[in-house]
């Protein structure tokens, strides 16, 4: 019986929904919006997150970054006088990272610079990255061809090289690249394997505009060698030495410019971080260093994504609260238009309740019909902003479930009223009623 | 035409009261004036009676009306339908009565209009719980019993004032009321279909059935076994028309 009166209730809603398709069409447009703009938003703003995350993910969860950075104050005070100036990371440091911190699975530390490549004619600025065998393990890179350096390379000095993948498409275009030689300063290196892309150290939020190492900023869009660290010693000298662009007449030596830590366990990686600042702190006088926590980004960059969807969803939850203010104003027309037929109901023998479920299914149907309209759109829209704006959006199930949710309880919340109303009616007064 | 026979002789058996109304006041408040619209009404019907209530304007008529039909309460005084005293009902109680006691007919028909002839026939037995196929079965019935048989699809505004009203007759029958309750039957209607409706009303008369109509139309009156004369507020003369 209960399913009968659904069903009947359902009926009797579609048809006189039906009768007026203009008001109810319109009626349902706000919600439509509504839970579209909530779908949309959402969508964006994980999208938006996802994308931040990957890329932070990319440097490693369990890893901590320590970076050369130049002294702020070396600038002011030291500049005009000295020509040279040391600062960075040490050899030292690493072999102190590895002695004194019990947590640390590997180190790995990474001379990075700017060069200039060439291969048979064609030239390209490239960044070479004097690394160790083990360099892989701490980061995403991967041998798409050949072998990665290897304990030998280290051991001789080996003059090879493995070249990633922008590199190849840059300096090699069709020809094979593995068993080619390229040209570094005077040196030649022999190409034994391809690698995936290197992974900037750089994230887009925190170093990107500093010129700290050189190699952070110009090396971020350029395609990177690999060589042995004991090569590039013993090529490019114990230090690297460039000119400073921001005086241009100071002379920089660094010896690293950045130690990759990797510990066993990402709850150690806190800790961890600590350690490495004191032992830093006390062998360092300036802060010529820099610790990128890719943990500590990945959280921070979450919690501002939860604000970022927050701030979204509300401005779309508003949008769908006006649409259900515009549902109760429609019904508290329609139920006033049909003041009538109530009476006519309750003197047939409609109790309150009944009155109120016509009503109110009445509402529900409307912006649960509203509802699904406004996910079909609302799962269009972030499409075409991926397609259209090349921007990453992610439709969660949830954001769906959370819409469809929404409009239900607007359904509800905003049709309880009229209907409340049309059921509390004298019958006897809206029988009269004209 | 059999069941009309064992109808009728239900009837005579049961020849029992159905309505009593004792001491039966209303009051109205326009502000602070209290208006006494019903006064100390006594009034006894038994089933299968015909009873037209008449009066001019303001004799308490239409008030008089809706007590019986259970859509007002009573200020004081004792009101019993079917042996149940209604004056203490709550408003779902008084809603099942009128449901299930009680078939209205109105002046102004007061079919609903995005309904059709059958689904405003079933209205009254929806809200008593009955199936779609019960219903729809019983509503067809009945719409031929008013001779709409052939016009079940169509909406209120495809059908004349009196086939208006034979609807309106047909959903009052729907789920056989002790009372049939008419507020001005013809009061909206030409004589022809008057006098159409003034048929059935007869008819459902020797069904059996017990008639209360409130009217202007002394037709109506000259039809019905006894007729009631308020005035004030008050029953001012009861008049048996001999047959």
């Amino acid at each position: 019986m209960f399913l009968f009166r659904l069903k009947r209730i359902l009926k009797l809603g579609i048809k006189s929904l039906w009768m007026h398709r203009l008001r109810s069409t319109l009626t349902a447009l706000g919600i439509i919006f509504g839970v579209s703009s909530v779908i949309a938003m959402l969508a964006i703003g994980e999208g938006a997150s996802r994308d931040a995350q990957a890329k932070i993910a990319q440097l490693g969860s369990q890893n901590i970054i320590i970076k050369t950075a130049k002294p702020t104050e070396d600038q002011s005070a030291l500049g005009q006088q000295q020509t040279l100036t040391e600062y960075g990371l040490t050899y030292a440091d690493a072999d102190r990272f590895r002695d004194a911190i019990p947590d640390v699975q590997v180190i790995v530390p990474n001379r990075r610079f700017p060069h200039q490549a060439q291969y048979r004619t064609r030239r390209v600025k490239v960044e070479v990255i004097g690394t160790v065998p083990w360099y892989p393990e701490i980061s995403n890179v991967q041998v798409k061809l050949g072998r990665f350096l290897g304990d030998i390379d280290m051991q001789y000095k080996e003059g090879i090289c493995v070249v990633d993948e922008k590199l190849v498409n840059d300096l090699f275009a069709f020809d094979d690249p593995i068993g080619q030689s390229l040209k570094i300063a005077s040196d030649y290196y022999r190409v034994v394997g391809v690698s995936t892309e290197k992974t900037s150290t750089t994230t887009s939020s925190n170093t990107e505009e500093k010129d700290a190492t050189g190699a952070t900023k110009a090396g971020a869009n350029l395609g990177g060698i690999y060589i042995p660290l004991t090569t590039v010693k013993n090529r490019f000298g114990e230090t690297t030495m460039q000119m400073s662009n921001s005086s241009g007449r100071t002379l920089e030596r660094i010896e690293l410019q950045e130690i990759i830590v990797k510990v066993f366990d990402i709850d150690q990686v806190l800790d961890t971080r600590k350690s490495v600042e004191t032992l830093l702190k006390r062998y360092h006088k300036k802060t010529d260093y820099e610790i990128v926590v890719p943990l500590e980004l990945m959280r921070q960059a979450k919690d501002f994504q939860r604000i970022f969807t927050i701030v979204l969803g509300s401005i779309a939850a508003i949008s769908l609260l006006v649409g259900g203010i515009g549902i109760m104003n429609i019904m508290l027309a329609t139920v006033s238009e049909r003041t009538r037929e109530i009476g006519i109901r309750r003197a047939l023998g409609a109790k309150k309740r009944d009155i109120i479920f016509q009503f109110l299914s009445e509402t529900l149907i409307l912006t649960l019909f509203g509802g699904i309209l406004g996910i079909v759109l609302g799962s269009l829209i972030p499409y075409l902003v991926t397609y259209y704006g090349s921007m990453p959006t992610v439709i969660t199930g949830s954001s769906l479930t959370l819409a469809f949710g929404i409009s239900a309880a607007v359904g509800i919340i905003f049709g309880l009223y009229p209907a409340y109303r049309a059921a509390n009616m004298d019958p006897i007064e809206s029988l009269r009623h004209e | 035409m059999i069941m009309q026979k064992s109808q009728k002789i239900a009837g005579f058996k049961e020849n029992m009261t159905i309505l009593k109304m004792e001491k039966l006041c209303k009051n109205y408040y326009l502000g602070s004036v209290e208006l006494r619209v019903l006064r100390e009404i006594n009034l006894t019907i038994t089933s299968g009676e015909y009873v037209a209530i008449m009066g001019p304007s303001g004799s308490g008529k239409s008030t008089l009306l809706n007590m019986i039909g259970c859509l007002d309460r009573p200020t004081s005084g004792d009101y019993q339908l079917g042996g149940q005293s209604v004056s203490e009902l709550n408003d779902d109680q008084l809603s099942m009565i009128r449901g299930t006691r009680i078939g209205f007919i109105f002046q102004s028909f007061n079919l609903i209009s995005q309904l059709n002839v059958i689904e405003n026939i079933q209205v009254p037995m929806y809200y008593q719980g009955f199936t779609e196929h019960e219903s729809a079965e019983k509503a067809l019935e009945l719409a031929e019993m008013v001779g709409l048989g052939h016009r079940v699809e169509h909406r209120p505004s495809e059908l004349s004032g009196g086939q208006q009203q034979r609807v309106a007759i047909a959903r009052a029958l729907a789920n056989d009321p002790l009372i049939i309750l008419a507020d001005e039957p013809t009061g909206n209607l030409d004589s022809t279909s008057g006098s159409e409706i003034l048929d059935i009303l007869n008819r459902l008369h020797e069904q059996g059935k017990t008639l209360i109509a409130v009217t202007h139309d002394e037709g109506i009156a000259a039809g019905a076994e006894r007729v009631i004369r308020l005035f004030d507020g008050c029953i001012d003369k009861e008049e048996y028309n001999k047959r």
